[in-house]
């Protein structure tokens, strides 16, 4: 009997081009998504060197960093972002990769469309110059992101260079509290693994509270399998991610269907398959999450107090909260929940879904954006800008007082007219909270969608849990 | 892509855990679509203030001007893809970084361009930062072939790298070159594929 596999590792077999005695390895790559920033450098490479792209119809390229999100039809205002947005343009008319331009109602973020069209399916190989690729992991896919100079590998070969990474599996047991989240689970997991815990490995995510999330809430943990440090982040593909798939746009159709579906269904990991390292963690300890700091490891309970330096394990560590709550203007043992907030952010790959915006709704019905805070809701794709219309969501969104804009990445990193100015302080439901990411000099707390329609209504970090 | 084999030069401490790509060069430089002139947004938050004037930072320091080798702290690197962080490096001269950790995008990226990342046990990376402190004095050897660096006092450390990497650095080979050579195995997996898995 062949030694049992874990999900990486069939993918990662299925996909050898070539192995050299080194170990190093050539993948094929069946699925490469781009976007505008990470890109041009790429194919102007391919341009000097006169290569071609080598499977167009296997790339799939969208602006979404730099696209305005309000007032579109006007153009953008930022002439280095239109270069760069009328640059894709130019680069997929040239090179015959298909794109989904700024005025496509299939336009969005770019890890939000593939899964929508169903680009993103189980056992391929995924690729985007953008750390966030490790979303489409969420269908059982090994996606990860890449550098430009991959970008140009992979248009130009179909293919990477790679070794293979190590094999680590989290499991959450049991299951999660009403007004717990996907977004809450991620975050105490990497509270628990650190930055730079998953450096070098993929993740499998496991356990019932993992095979109880909806496709949905599988992207927003696979999403963040970067903030820990991992490349990929994965989950066996089932019954729910067969559903979700069916019917889309670019899935299989038919017969080629039914073989697809056979075959997606002999790739969860093998009983007795193991890993290099393994982390256990129990649904029901988790709360709603907020970062109090400037790395998204450093993340509490809501129900909790900001941490100081004594609580470090070594110098480096101390000197880094330090550093961290000067930046956020935070005095240590101040109850999270205390903190008053000037903005809010709701959209991304993380949490710009239909589901998201459902949560968000689901809060915000009858109340009021508190006074002084500014809140903002951009979706994540033009088609779930549509499905949240449909549902009357929007007029609940601006009963409430927030802004309801045009889809992209917005305010997660801020590339756009949508930043924070200097001091202000922001939930957000991104993924990252480094030093400016929002804008320089912005204080970013991450949190779910209804902790940051929570936020939004009481003008302070607050339990979504005291709302409902 | 500039080889890389033995580089002697002034190394500048940068002793920061978790440094992220958004810190190595902010967002507001990733509009180009040009892989040069980088080095304008190298570390720009922590080089000048809010109103654009310049702040005291090791790279802008006298003694480290002319610095080609970074030392600092762990998970060097984290977050965005962005491979405009080692060609911000690399247009302000920097060569070699040594750290006890990288992201793993970012350790990657740097192969692409000429810089050798260098990952070493804490405790040697303390010693060599102490070295980096030095200001003009803190001149160190890197030498890929033997796999060593050599510290102002003449101590030797040394590292380890993949063989593969190390043989594509010395001899600044393309990557895309090797590949396109294997045009035949790319073809014919392709092939084999059509067959089994026609969707995708
Ligand atoms: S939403 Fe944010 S994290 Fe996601 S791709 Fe856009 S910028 Fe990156």
């Amino acid at each position: 009997m062949p030694a049992p596999r874990t999900l990486f590792d069939k993918i990662w077999d299925s996909h050898l081009v070539d192995r050299q005695d080194d170990g190093t390895c050539l993948i094929y790559i069946d699925r490469h998504l781009v976007h505008e920033v990470t890109s041009p450098q790429a194919f102007e490479g391919l341009r000097m060197t006169g290569r071609t792209v080598r499977r167009p119809e296997a790339t799939l390229a969208v602006p979404d960093h730099n696209v305005p999100t309000s007032g579109r039809a006007q153009g953008i205002d930022d002439e280095e972002s239109r270069i760069q947005v009328e640059q894709l343009s130019k680069n997929c008319d040239e090179f015959g990769v298909p794109l989904f331009g700024m005025d496509d109602v299939r336009q969005g973020v770019v890890h939000i469309i593939g899964p929508e069209q169903g680009f993103t399916l189980p056992g391929m190989t995924i690729v985007c110059g953008d750390s966030h690729t490790a979303t489409h992991g969420a269908f059982g896919s090994l996606a990860f992101g890449i550098g430009t100079s991959e970008v140009e590998h992979v248009l130009a070969t179909q293919t990477l260079i790679q070794k293979p990474a190590k094999n680590m599996r989290i499991t959450v047991e049991g299951k999660l509290p009403v007004g717990v989240t996907a977004k809450d689970m991620v975050l105490a997991i990497i509270g628990k693994i650190g930055t730079a815990g998953g450096t070098g490995y993929v993740i499998e995510y496991a356990g019932e509270a993992i095979r109880d999330l909806s496709m949905e809430g599988r992207m927003t943990v696979c999403n963040m399998s970067i903030e820990g440090g991992a490349r990929a982040g994965l989950i066996a593909p089932d019954e729910k991610t067969f559903e979700y798939i069916m019917g889309r746009p670019m899935a299989p159709k038919a017969g080629a269907w039914e073989q697809a579906l056979a075959y997606w269904k002999t790739l969860p990991s093998d009983e007795g398959a193991t890993y290099d390292k393994e982390i256990v963690l129990k649904a029901a300890d988790i709360e709603p999450q907020v970062t109090w700091g400037t790395s998204p490891e450093d993340v509490i309970p809501v129900s909790a107090a900001i941490p100081g330096p004594d609580a470090a394990p070594d110098e480096n560590k101390r000197s880094a909260i330090e550093r961290s709550l000067d930046y956020m203007g935070l005095t240590a043992g101040t109850p999270i929940s205390e903190v008053p907030i000037d903005t809010v952010f709701i959209g991304s790959c993380t949490n710009g879904r239909i589901e998201d915006l459902r949560e968000v709704a689901a809060v915000a019905k009858g109340r009021k954006v508190a006074e002084n805070v500014r809140a903002m809701i951009v979706p994540g794709s033009g088609l779930v800008k549509n499905q949240a219309e449909e549902e009357g969501l929007d007029q609940i969104f601006i009963e409430a007082g927030f802004d309801w804009r045009e889809p992209g990445c917005s305010m997660c990193l801020a590339m756009n007219a949508d930043k924070l100015a200097p001091g202000e302080r922001c939930a957000s439901t991104s993924n990252r909270n480094f030093e400016g990411r929002q804008g320089r000099g912005g204080r970013t707390h991450l949190v779910s969608p209804g902790m940051a329609a929570a936020a939004a209504v009481t003008g302070r970090i607050t339990d979504v849990r005291e709302l409902s | 892509m500039d080889k890389f084999d033995k580089l002697t030069a002034t190394a500048a401490p940068l002793p920061l855990v978790n440094i992220d790509t958004d810190m190595i060069i902010p967002k507001q430089f990733l509009k180009t679509i040009k892989r040069t002139g980088l080095s304008e947004g190298l570390f720009y938050e922590l080089r000048t203030d809010e109103q654009g004037n310049a702040k005291d930072f090791v790279l802008d320091e006298p003694a480290y001007k002319d610095a080609q080798i970074l030392v600092t702290g762990d998970n060097f690197g984290c977050g965005s893809s962005r491979e405009h962080a080692p060609w911000a490096l690399l247009d302000a001269g920097i060569r070699c970084i040594i750290a006890p950790s990288f992201a793993d995008i970012f350790y990657n990226n740097c192969f692409k361009n000429g810089i050798l990342p260098i990952a070493l046990p804490q405790e040697q990376v303390d010693l060599l930062m102490d070295d980096a402190g030095r200001g003009s004095n803190a001149v160190i050897t890197v030498d890929l072939e033997k796999q060593e660096i050599t510290g102002p006092d003449g101590g030797t450390v040394s590292f380890e790298i993949d063989a593969f990497r190390k043989h594509c650095l010395m001899n600044g080979l393309d990557d895309i070159g090797l590949t396109m050579a294997k045009g035949e195995k790319i073809d014919s997996f392709e092939e084999r594929r059509k067959l089994s898995q026609p969707w995708a």
